[in-house]
């Protein structure tokens, strides 16, 4: 059982907050995403799960254990660094055995783990090599090789797939996910790649500036999200968003009348995803700037009301820049933010 | 019209350019082997020849210099001196300066870019200005004519490069390969020893080799602060106005052969010390 739970966890780096009392708890042999861009913090709160990085206030418990002052190698984590961290001095084969050498095991046991997660993540041939020697993909199949030879009960990757190009990364990430959910460990992963965490994730928690703004399972974060950043993060194209005002029997978007949310207030915004619009008579009028097939679709980027609005329409459709559709967005998928607080409403 | 010129004058300029460069060259490696060669042929010649002129470009590799210089009195004990007081300057420099290295390049902490400055800056005083004081706290405390009196001003010479070597060297070593040590079950010293040490140690031992050949070249703090246990180079200079020419030319030879060897070996993470890499 290795649930971890942290607990108003806050990290200062001189006079700039890197994390506002998080508070998240992982269940056990959860995969949790944490997804943001780059300087929101959740490099900093892996780090801090691991120990390697300690938080000015708050607590972490990994199980039932209380494990924020402890130093890394008494949490029972392991972890894989986004530049691998292969030894270099060390064959592939001492590599993934370093960790159960400290644990002093009988080599016996060193060999049959050593060679079991080898042949898992396909190395056994490259035993005998140096890092040197090893391509970016093979270092990072070492990488968490010599991370699940721990069996431990966390595992931790900080962004493990960012090195790889493209193709190699979809490779990676199809086996990452088989791997890890055949070991039932508990698992934090660090991305910045929205697909990434989509494709791999129990739950994602969307984190931004130091604060998680959202923790909900993958299509719950792109359905529902609940706060306008999560929605204009997550999804490419991203949702569009629309001011929305008061008037009879709803809110008034672009000229048409929307049903909406009984809010006390007299503009908020609207929202809808590219997918979730169709080219239908009586929808929010809008003028085609860009045309762009993309095979199974075709994404038109639009202006309405004076703002860029974005549709993923069928590409059988005839359209052109400069034509004046409508676009009927699906009444069940359009979402609602306050533009103070920038949260849903429902 | 311009532009043909123009053309037309580049391969020129360029022409003579490459000779400004390549006389440059040849210069600069004169400057260099030529006292080398001196000291070479006239070390590897008979007493009788070293005083003769012109030079032959080959030595006659007639070994009386050399064996007349070794015999003569109180050049064993020197050289054993010398030897000495390296070593103990090579153990002090990288005792010292290698922590401060680490630090250095691991940890943030306050006065850290005045520390760095500080290795560099006592470089600055020259060791005239320091040696008369130093020698009477030195007769004070017992120090003076001794091997370690005289490493512990060497070390000092010696410090602020064995801190600046091994700080590059510590840097050029990925911080993650020690977190991945430490989240693998090691504690702080074990990964040093595990991980970081294993490889950094070729460009210790190159940062201590350099340290040995400082303190083997140093003759100013030696002359002044040894009298009975001289080492070389103050031996050396002492008996520089008594002693005969191929005496001075075959104990030049001691002297610079082992530190050019030396620094031969290690060259790759000298140039590290400025930020070259060394990989």
């Amino acid at each position: 059982m290795a649930e971890i739970r942290i607990e108003g966890v806050e990290k200062t780096f001189g006079s700039f907050t890197a994390l506002h009392s998080i508070d998240l708890t992982i269940r056990d042999r959860e995969f949790m995403v944490l997804l943001g861009a780059s300087g929101c913090g959740k490099t900093t709160l892996l780090r801090i799960v691991a120990g390697l990085e300690t938080a000015g206030k708050g607590e972490v418990w990994i199980g039932d254990r209380r494990v924020d002052h402890l130093p890394p190698r008494a949490r029972g984590i392991a972890m894989v660094f986004q530049n691998y961290a292969v030894f270099p001095h060390l064959t592939v084969y001492e590599n993934i055995a370093f960790g159960l050498r400290m644990k002093k095991l009988p080599q016996a046991e060193v060999d049959r783990r050593v060679r079991s997660k080898a042949e898992l993540m396909h190395i056994e041939m490259l035993l005998k090599r140096y890092s040197g020697e090893l391509s970016g993909g093979q270092r990072q199949r070492v990488a968490v090789a010599r991370a699940l030879a721990m069996e431990p009960e966390v595992i931790l990757m900080d962004e493990p797939l960012s090195n790889l190009d493209a193709l190699l990364r979809l490779e990676m990430r199809a086996e990452l996910k088989h791997v890890l959910a055949e070991s039932r460990t508990t698992t934090i992963y660090v991305t910045h790649d929205q697909v990434e965490a989509m494709s791999l994730a129990d739950r994602i928690a969307v984190m931004n500036a130091g604060r998680i703004v959202q923790a909900d399972d993958p299509v719950q974060v792109y359905r529902n999200p609940a706060a306008r950043f999560v929605g204009s993060f997550i999804g490419n194209p991203p949702m569009n968003f629309l001011p929305a005002s008061r008037t009879e029997g709803g809110w008034r978007v672009a000229g048409q009348t929307v049903p909406g949310p009984a809010s006390g207030k007299d503009r908020i915004d609207f929202a809808i995803r590219p997918e979730d619009l169709i080219l239908a008579d009586g929808g929010l009028p809008a003028t085609v700037r860009v045309v762009e097939p993309l095979g199974p679709h075709t994404l038109i980027t639009a202006e309405v009301d004076g703002a860029p609005f974005r549709a993923v329409l069928d590409s059988d459709l005839r359209v052109a820049p400069g034509d004046r559709i409508t676009l009927a967005p699906n009444p069940d998928r359009i979402r609602w933010f306050d533009p103070e607080t920038q949260d849903a409403l429902t | 019209m311009t532009g043909a010129t123009t053309a037309a004058a580049m391969p020129d300029v360029r022409r003579s350019g490459r000779w400004v460069f390549r006389a440059g060259i040849a210069l600069l490696c004169a400057w260099v082997l030529v006292p080398i060669w001196l000291l070479m042929v006239n070390a590897l010649s008979a007493p009788a020849e070293v005083a003769g002129f012109p030079k032959r470009l080959w030595p006659s590799f007639d070994l009386g210099s050399l064996t007349f210089f070794f015999r003569f009195r109180g050049v064993a004990e020197a050289l054993w001196n010398s030897v000495q007081v390296a070593a103990v300057t090579m153990v002090l420099a990288i005792g010292l300066g290698a922590p401060a290295g680490y630090a250095l390049s691991r940890f943030d902490f306050p006065g850290k870019e005045a520390f760095r400055f500080l290795v560099i800056m006592t470089r600055a005083f020259p060791l005239p200005l320091l040696a008369l004081p130093l020698a009477v706290m030195f007769i004070r405390t017992g120090l003076d004519d001794t091997i370690v009196g005289l490493a512990l001003v060497h070390a000092t010479l010696a410090l602020p490069f064995a801190v600046l070597i091994t700080y590059s060297l510590f840097s050029g070593i990925p911080v993650e390969l020690e977190e991945a040590a430490w989240t693998l079950g090691c504690s702080r010293p074990k990964a040093f020893v595990k991980v970081v040490l294993p490889l950094a140690l070729p460009g210790i031992a190159a940062s201590a080799v350099f340290a040995f050949v400082i303190s083997w070249n140093e003759v100013f703090a030696a002359a002044v602060l040894t009298i009975q246990n001289r080492t070389l180079t103050a031996f050396l200079l002492q008996s520089l106005d008594v002693s005969p020419l191929h005496l001075k030319f075959a104990g030049g030879a001691a002297l610079v052969i082992p530190a050019l060897v030396f620094i031969f070996a290690v060259r790759k993470y000298l140039f590290a010390m400025w930020g070259i890499a060394n990989r």
